[in-house]
């Protein structure tokens, strides 16, 4: 089968000289996605192996790049939970969460629609043809992994838990009492939107009520389900503004802790 | 009231084939493309085939590509155009020609018939139904639906795959399962039939079918998805297919 | 000789809107084999554009509702004029019907505990109508669809085929009904619109159920499917139809811009709190309630404000009032010049209730006005005017098997009349469609299995009937010009709407009927351009035919009617008359023109109501419906002369 016999040019179908009519820059989307996702993809992979400036010990501040530490190779003020990973260049400090947190973003059913449409042309935009002879969807393997979403979601809800610990060690000031400085804002702010991107996702939304019959009969579950249905609404905007402040906050920690720029303190 | 000629291109033919022809039409305030393909009919060409009935965007007859996109003509205004702009008006393109602007939309048909019915409860009476507005107002959603099948025309699973038709029942048809499947009284159990039957694996969730829907319905957010997510709790949840095996639950 | 696709079945529904679906439901689980013909694809039927919602006394909102109370109300609104058993059997009926459609799968709009939710409605008494939103029609057409498929299914498990007992044809035209020598239906011939190949129904029972008319007016809410086919087919199968003259201009149409010119805005939107007001701001309704109603509506703004919270101790808005008199009074406003911009009035929801509220409870309203004209109704009024809606006039039926007189002929819906009177109240024809449907396809199922033998369709008969057909592609030899059938189309709506419209006059409608006549000599030299291959022109050629022997039936009607009395206001007979209350107008086809017939009418006296139902009135309430004579068994009459 070549591909001026099938989808719009199959025989049947009304016989138009072009594949597509439409007008629009609809190729503008999709190259957005293409030049965000590849940017946080090339940060993210640089950052992981870095190895270093993850963690400033006057204030406690550690990037979620690297929570939780657990290498041999981490910083002991950094490792909140113990260290047992071997330290190895190829191995990430953080080699316990990131991979979840990857598969999460990877399994993401918005993430999906976006890499599924400008990585992989399927489609490209809405009534644009696909490049593609034969497509069978998420029917086989690998793709039919996808449906392990749920299980990502769970792992990314204990990671959030651990960001947030993380977040809260870090009202430290380096006498050893309370202190408050512009990481701590950028450090809560992360972990909020964090929140909200784990807690919009859909697989959330079907364990905490989408999977019930009844809500009527599940009065807290139906509350829960309308909170997060309505954050659901956002996940997409929570996807991207997520993407953004990892890599700031990130940036900001790798900054204070070279010694590149210092932390503006409020308290302490 | 200002008017003004509107250039249209509009496909016209049949299956032996067809092209596109150019249209200088007097074009008025307030109307849309379909008052335009009227004109044209009432003034130059008599026998311009095109579906509509409702002219008000409920009964989901008139649908068509304009300038590309997958539109109800009825709902298309005109001021959304530039005026010098070139209209182009062409069938939908997921489906077999009848002619001009009319196509087979057989397809829609033979799928609405393999779903499953509504299996109502055995013990209710009729007048005995009792259901809460929670219960019912997801499937009131899937229930705007108007048919016009312009989901059906811009979901590339079969637009670019003539071969998936087969196997594949479109946005609308997964909706309606899902529709049923959270009917508080739907007696049935869905969720293997949308995926073996249905063919719900072969969507990849781009949300076309949400771009295009005239009566603004969530269908990947509210009926796919969640759909996909019941598919995923009985099918692919390791936990739960470790506990059918440990207490031999299910079916 | 023809050549024509032959189809066998025991009953053919012609129409597949409600009541068409419901016909067909009810001869299918008769056991009969049953065929559904519609013009358009299956599940696009006219049922879909109804808003507000199917009127059932359910009793679920207010529980003083029964069937007594719904009966009184029909006939009030039809003044009482309707066919009384038809309007009891609705009555009695609808609640069981409405119930029947959750088993089918229906998800009405709920109440707090669970059951279905009714709304308020123009001339009903307690909140009645089952609805969702502003879709109800929507939801029972797509409802027994799914039912139908739900048949399907079982007749394939069955006898492995979905079609074997229950087949759509979509995008089939009947244009002509066929009867056997004795005069009984036989079957009904019509042809592909897809690939213009005629095809024969021999049958034994044919239901009508095609709808209404209101596409022989140029403002209309009704589809181009609205071309009284039913009605026409039927008068030339020699079936009577009545109460033509009484054609429903529903109060709230858009009116701006040109192109939407006619679209229905609901009656949902007055019931869930909407006001007219005129361009003064003055909401005028209150000065317009005739004496009939005198005293059962609110007389202050803050009354009827009250009502809506509080309905056992106050009385409803006067915007609720039957659509015949909020029509009229649209109508004088504007005239008189306290109108809206485009020449309507307004309709305020915005100041009444928050936008959320709006959207959530109006929601294709919102979507409709947002879409076509631009208007957020959450933030402005409305601007709205009279459209033609509905026609309570139809095939002359038996109220309780709907047979027409013609046997074998079956009639259901909006294309039968006598049920709804002169005026329809909004939410009694989805109920009709439900009611009279099934009993439709009851009666027709009996029919068909009292037959000893099935009648014979005639060959003679289907060449007629296909010449007849593709004569526009032939343009006769004779004289005259050639016409363009829209033309001539928008020439029979321009006349129908300006002279024959809302407000009629003797001498208006004597004008009409003399461009009918010009007009009905030159539907004979339509000539169409292309080939037979889905061609709107020749679709329209056919449907053409119809349309000006129905404008004609209402047209002769309306002038012998020389009253003023629901759908059917003539200025020059402004009041209602009693002598004529009981007085239905019967048309039939003449002359010897088989395509474009003559219409001859002529009064009947209608049955007098049963004892038991008018003692359900009040004595003084009738009296200013009936005349004396007529009142005399009414026991507080006898009660008077004792």
């Amino acid at each position: 089968m070549t591909a001026t016999d099938t989808g719009v040019h199959a025989p049947p179908r009304p016989r138009l000289p072009v594949p597509s009519l439409r007008t629009d820059r609809w190729w503008v989307p999709p190259l957005l996605t293409v030049v965000g996702l590849s940017i946080f993809v090339i940060y993210a992979t640089f950052r992981a192996f870095q190895q270093d400036y993850y963690w400033v010990g006057d204030y406690h501040y550690l990037t979620p790049f690297y929570s939780p530490c657990m290498s041999n190779g981490c910083l002991e003020g950094a490792a909140h939970f113990g260290r047992f990973l071997p330290d190895h260049p190829l191995i990430p400090y953080a080699a316990l969460s990131l991979p979840f947190l990857l598969l999460f973003r990877l399994t993401c059913y918005y993430y999906r629609k976006a890499y599924y449409r400008s990585f992989w042309l399927s489609p490209p935009a809405c009534a644009v043809p696909e490049p593609h002879t034969r497509y069978t969807g998420e029917t086989r393997l690998p793709l039919i992994l996808q449906n392990v979403h749920r299980y990502f979601f769970y792992a990314a809800v204990i990671i959030s838990v651990i960001n947030t610990y993380d977040a809260i060690l870090a009202f430290h000031s380096p006498d050893g009492g309370f202190g408050l400085g512009l990481g701590n804002i950028i450090l809560v702010t992360n972990v909020v939107l964090l929140w909200c991107y784990t807690l919009s996702c859909h697989s959330c939304r079907h364990v905490t009520g989408g999977r019930l019959k009844h809500f009527s009969k599940h009065p807290v579950r139906y509350w829960l389900w309308t909170k997060v249905s309505a954050l659901n609404t956002r996940h997409m905007e929570f996807a991207w503004i997520t993407i953004g402040t990892l890599i700031l906050t990130d940036l900001y920690v790798f900054l204070v802790a070279s010694g590149a720029i210092a932390d503006p303190r409020i308290i302490g | 009231m200002s008017s003004y000629q509107g250039q249209f291109r509009v496909w016209r033919g049949d299956s032996d084939g067809g092209s596109l022809e150019d249209f200088e039409v007097e074009v008025n305030e307030g109307e849309v493309v379909l008052d335009i393909i009227h004109r044209l009919q009432a003034t130059q060409t008599p026998d311009l085939a095109v579906r509509w009935n409702c002219k008000a965007g409920k009964c989901g007859s008139c649908s068509a590509e304009v300038n590309g996109r997958p539109r109800l003509l009825c709902m298309t205004r005109m001021s959304l155009f530039e005026k010098d702009e070139v209209i182009t008006v062409t069938p939908m393109r997921s489906f077999s020609i009848v002619r001009d602007l009319v196509t087979d939309v057989s397809y829609n048909y033979e799928k609405a018939r393999e779903v499953q019915a509504f299996t109502p409860p055995g013990k209710l009476q009729p007048g005995e139904y009792r259901m809460q507005q929670e219960d019912v107002q997801r499937s009131q959603e899937f229930r705007k639906c108007i048919e016009c099948f312009l989901c059906q025309d811009t979901c590339h699973v079969v637009r670019d795959h003539e071969e998936n038709k087969l196997a594949f029942s479109g946005p609308r048809f997964l909706m309606r399962i899902a529709e049923l499947e959270m009917h508080p009284l739907d007696a049935a159990d869905r969720r293997d039939t949308a995926q073996d039957d249905h063919g719900l694996g072969y969507c990849n969730i781009t949300k076309c079918c949400t771009e295009v829907c005239p009566e603004n319905i969530k269908i990947t957010d509210n009926a796919l998805i969640p759909m996909k997510e019941r598919v995923a709790g009985r099918r692919y949840d390791p936990v739960v297919w470790l506990g059918n095996k440990l207490f031999k639950r299910g079916k | 000789m023809t050549e024509v696709e032959r189809q066998n079945y025991d009953v053919v529904v012609i129409g597949a809107g409600g009541a068409g679906l419901r016909a067909a439901i009810e001869a299918r689980q008769r056991g009969l084999t049953t065929a559904v013909i519609c013009k358009s694809l299956f599940g696009k039927a006219h049922t879909v554009m109804a808003e507000g919602g199917c009127a059932a006394s359910m009793g679920n909102v207010n529980s003083n509702d029964s069937w007594q109370v719904h009966f009184r109300d029909t006939m009030r609104g039809g003044k009482f004029l309707n066919n009384w058993r038809m309007a009891e059997l609705h009555a009695m009926e609808a609640p069981d019907r409405v119930w029947e459609l959750e088993t089918y799968g229906a998800l009405f709009d709920r109440t707090e505990d669970g059951r279905i939710s009714q709304r308020n409605f123009g001339g009903h008494t307690y909140p009645r109508l089952a609805h969702v939103g502003d879709r109800t029609g929507l939801e029972l057409i797509r409802t027994m669809q799914q039912k139908i498929v739900s048949l399907q299914q079982e007749d394939k498990a069955e006898f492995g085929d979905y079609e074997a007992k229950l087949k759509v044809f979509q995008e089939c035209t009947i244009t002509e009904l066929l009867k056997d020598d004795s005069g009984a239906i036989s079957g009904a011939f019509g042809y592909w619109r897809e690939s213009g190949r005629f095809v024969l129904f021999e049958t034994g029972a044919v239901i009508m159920a095609t709808g209404g008319i209101g596409k022989s007016f140029q403002v209309t809410s009704n589809s181009w499917e609205y071309t009284g086919d039913g009605h026409a087919l039927a008068m030339r199968a020699g079936a009577s139809l009545i109460n033509m003259e009484f054609v429903q201009f529903h109060p709230t149409g858009m009116v701006w811009p040109p192109s939407v010119k006619g679209i229905l805005v609901t009656e949902g939107v007055r019931g869930d709190g909407g006001v007219l007001k005129n361009s003064e701001g003055k909401r005028f309704m209150f000065d317009y309630v005739p004496d009939v109603f005198k005293g059962q509506y609110a007389e202050t703004e803050e009354e009827a404000d009250r009502w809506y919270t509080d309905p056992d101790n106050n009385r409803r808005t006067p915007d609720l009032l039957p659509r015949d008199e909020v029509a009229r009074a649209i109508n004088t406003e504007v005239k008189e010049g306290r109108g809206s911009p485009h020449g309507g009035v307004y309709l305020d929801i915005a100041s009444r209730m928050p936008a959320e509220e709006i959207k959530r409870r109006l929601p294709s309203m919102y979507h409709q006005f947002k879409e076509l004209a631009d208007v957020d109704i959450t933030a402005e009024p409305m601007e709205v005017g009279p459209t033609c809606h509905y026609v309570m006039g139809g095939i002359e039926v038996d109220p309780d098997t709907g047979e027409s007189t013609v046997p074998g002929l079956f009639a259901a819906g909006e294309c039968s009349g006598g049920m709804h009177g002169s005026n329809r109240l909004g939410g009694n024809s989805l109920s009709d469609l439900l009611v009279f449907g099934r009993r439709a396809g009851l009666g027709a199922a009996n029919y068909v299995e009292s037959l000893e033998r099935k009648p014979v369709v005639l060959q003679s008969d289907i060449d007629t009937a296909a010449r007849a057909a593709v004569s526009p592609f032939e343009p006769s030899e004779s004289e005259g010009a050639r016409e363009n059938p829209y033309t001539l189309q928008h020439e029979l709506q321009q006349t129908m709407n300006e002279l024959v419209g809302i407000i009629r006059t003797a001498d208006e409608i004597e004008r009409a009927l003399g461009r009918l006549a010009e007009i009905r000599a030159r539907v004979r030299n339509v000539v169409v351009e292309g080939h037979r291959q889905f061609n709107p022109g020749w679709h329209l050629a056919i449907d053409l035919r119809n349309m000006m022997v129905v404008s004609e039936a209402v047209a002769k009607a309306a002038l012998l009617r020389t009253e003023s009395r629901g759908g059917h206001t003539r200025d020059d007979f402004p009041m209602l008359d009693s002598d004529w209350r009981n007085k239905l107008l019967v048309c039939r086809a003449s002359g010897d023109d088989a395509v474009v017939p003559d219409v001859s009418v002529e009064r009947k006296d209608q049955v007098p109501m049963r004892q038991d139902l008018l003692e359900l009135f009040e004595l003084s309430e009738l009296e200013k419906y009936y005349t004396e004579a007529e009142l005399t068994t009414h026991p507080a009459a006898q009660g008077d002369t004792a």
